[in-house]
């Protein structure tokens, strides 16, 4: 019916405590394009990471993916069973982590995952494996992959494991990444080089990214949409430029204005007061409520409805920031 | 920014190695073997920083600002060179100016998580230097100094008796700061305080150190791997690399004219929400390992200009303006 390589409704993740039951992912909806670099931002808690690992069966008990579609290539993701979803896993949704030493098996070379990695899904000789892989390798920029190939994680630099983190990613041409703050760990020119490889590559093979972070620099930089998460809500959704230069919702303008390199030097920065609430704790209404500057009787009683703008740009505010005329 | 500094030091250096073991050391006395390596985390540094200035050293982890910031407030000592305070080798201070110099300059640390004692409530924690040093003399004195810091750093003094880990990462920054504020300090040694927060909660904990300056006249040592947040808050920047100082200038000048390659390439990987769908331009190569720093200019392996001499000769600090300064052979030829 449309482009849509990835579709994902009413996805909700509960996470299953003594005390109660808390939604982590409160029933999100969200798209993916063929061949798109979404980013998915949030603070920690928002739910971003619980939201990737949610779409390939990541979730572990006490959480518990427990309503929602998540429809990838005419099939139910959510639907299907762990045995089903290893086959999906790895071949055509891979994952990236932001640890990639604790990603990364330390007694194995690398080698050795690598290949894993292949002839689980597919049956081929170890040869071709192993050129497959000494290829994927040297995709991300390692020298001398033959020789690293034989190597042990930790004789790797952090930048180093998360480019293996991305080739073995790449080693299945998977229609779909999933990078979990793959470079937060990393040093700033670190980060640039990953930046840049994953740009190259996602050029060169077309695969659908769905990045996820912390920082919208990285995000504006990068990425074709951006959704912004707060208290297991997608609050915001749409095109970089749509949220970025005219975001809808209170939480992404006070994101967006607190960033120190859109203040003024030497001057108070713009902050939005008081901090994210924890999962058991998220109050009725609307979650920003406590922190919003825009707040409306109505955000007290209700979830808000979500609106729609032009390009596909949605927000879910009861008292949205009215759209400016001029640009 | 002319006034008298607060804080030098003078070819300030630091190594660092694993003291060798019995075997290790024989070998060497009779065979001349090799000893553990050496890492020289910091190298003939020399910076002076003034009364009510902020100053900004940035680097990559592992290029020494971290040890660098911990020779300045007393807490390692240096291999080689020294620490000045108000114009005195602080080893040469007496035992009661000592007392004051290690009052005066207060860390703050990166994590808020692993900095404070899990099983202390958090106003025994600030109440405690008070007492140790005697600032306070009496009880209620103590109560009242814990109650005013809290309030000033926007926690409700009510929180006194919680435990840290009923705090969020951002409450328990606020804490650490308390903590440094409580004996009076003049100088705070800032170590990528804002690093591990969340976004909304980085822009609050600036906003505090702002207040702060205005309010008590501080002077920061404000170390950050991040441009942006300095940008914002330092008066001067120093940019560091293995070790090494590569740059000094006022901040609106680094940011106007970056003049050490390193410094343009920093500058350079800022992300920014102004700029979209970016191509881009990485630095090449990795930080050297320090146990085998590059001959030359340690920065030439991953150097776009790097030149023959960058390779064999290692430049020195040069002064390039009337506040600036920057270790490069290539200054006004690139």
């Amino acid at each position: 019916m449309n482009d849509h390589l990835l579709t994902v409704s009413d996805l909700l993740t509960v996470f299953h405590f003594s005390e109660g039951a808390y939604a982590a992912v409160n029933r999100i909806s969200f798209h993916l394009k063929k061949g798109e670099v979404l980013g998915l931002v949030g603070e920690s808690g928002s739910g971003k990471s619980v939201t990737g690992q949610s779409l390939i069966g990541l979730i572990d008990p006490p959480g518990e993916v427990v309503s929602g579609k998540i429809l990838f290539k005419g099939r139910n993701l959510a639907a299907m069973s762990d045995e089903e979803l290893r086959l999906v896993r790895g071949k055509e949704i891979a994952m990236i982590f932001q640890d990639s030493l604790s990603a990364l098996n330390p007694v194995l070379k690398i080698g050795e995952q690598m290949i894993e990695a292949i002839t689980e899904h597919d049956a081929i000789a170890l040869e071709v494996a192993r050129d497959r892989t000494i290829k994927a390798l040297k995709q991300v920029g390692i020298t001398a992959p033959e020789a690293r190939i034989d190597q042990y994680p930790h004789e790797f630099s952090g930048g180093m494991r998360q480019r293996v983190a991305i080739a073995t990613a790449l080693l299945n041409n998977p229609d779909i990444i999933i990078a979990d703050e793959p470079t937060t760990a990393l040093d700033v020119t670190i980060q640039g080089q990953i930046l840049s490889e994953v740009q190259n590559l996602q050029k060169n093979t077309g695969t659908a990214i769905i990045w996820i972070t912390h920082d919208l620099g990285v995000v504006s930089e990068l990425a074709d949409r951006v959704a912004i998460m707060y208290a297991g809500l997608i609050i915001e959704v749409g095109t970089i430029d749509d949220v970025l230069d005219q975001p809808r919702h209170p939480y992404t303008r006070g994101l967006l204005d607190s960033i120190p390199a859109e203040n003024e030097p030497g001057v108070r920065l713009h902050q939005i007061d008081g901090s994210a609430p924890r999962l058991s704790a998220f109050p009725v209404g609307c979650p920003f409520r406590p922190r919003c500057s825009r707040k409306v009787i109505a955000c007290k009683d209700s979830l808000p409805p979500i609106s729609k703008g032009d390009r596909g740009h949605t927000w879910t505010c009861h008292n949205p920031i009215p759209e400016e005329t001029q640009s | 920014m002319i006034d008298a500094p607060i804080i030098s030091v003078e070819d300030l250096s630091r190594k660092f190695q694993r003291p060798p073991v019995l075997a290790e050391r024989l070998l060497h006395m009779v065979f001349n073997s090799k000893l553990p390596p050496v890492v020289n985390a910091v190298i003939d540094m020399d910076l002076t920083i003034a009364h009510n200035e902020v100053m900004g050293l940035v680097g990559e982890s592992g290029c020494g600002k971290s040890t660098l910031g911990r020779m300045i407030s007393g807490i390692l000592p240096p291999t080689k060179g020294q620490v000045v305070y108000e114009g005195t080798d602080v080893s040469d201070l007496s035992s009661a100016d000592k007392l004051a110099y290690t009052l005066a300059v207060q860390m703050v640390f990166q994590d808020p998580y692993a900095s404070l004692n899990p099983r202390q409530k958090i106003g025994d924690m600030i109440a405690e230097p008070l007492q140790v040093h005697g600032i306070t003399t009496s009880r209620a004195e103590t109560i009242a100094r814990v109650d005013q810091v809290l309030d000033e750093v926007g926690l409700d003094p009510d929180y006194k008796s919680r435990f840290p880990h009923q705090f969020s990462g951002g409450q328990r920054q606020r804490i650490g700061i308390a903590r440094a504020l409580a004996v009076n300090p003049k100088f705070l040694v800032c170590d990528e305080p804002i690093a591990a927060l969340d976004v909304s909660i980085q822009a609050q904990v600036i906003n505090l150190f702002m207040d702060l300056r205005d309010n008590h006249g501080f002077t920061y040592l404000f170390i950050s791997h991040d441009l942006s947040v300095v940008r914002h808050i330092a008066d001067r920047i120093a940019i560091m690399y293995l070790g090494r100082l590569v740059e000094l200038a006022p901040t609106h000048e680094l940011f106007a004219e970056p003049a050490h390659p390193y410094t343009q390439a920093l500058l350079g990987e800022i992300p920014s929400i102004k700029r979209r769908r970016r191509k881009f331009q990485a630095v090449k190569g990795e930080l050297p390992s320090p146990l085998d720093p590059p001959p030359g200019c340690t920065f030439h392996p991953r150097c776009s200009h790097a030149r023959s001499r960058c390779k064999e000769e290692a430049p020195v600090l040069r002064t390039i303006g009337p506040e600036r300064q920057c270790a490069c052979h290539l200054i006004n030829k690139i």
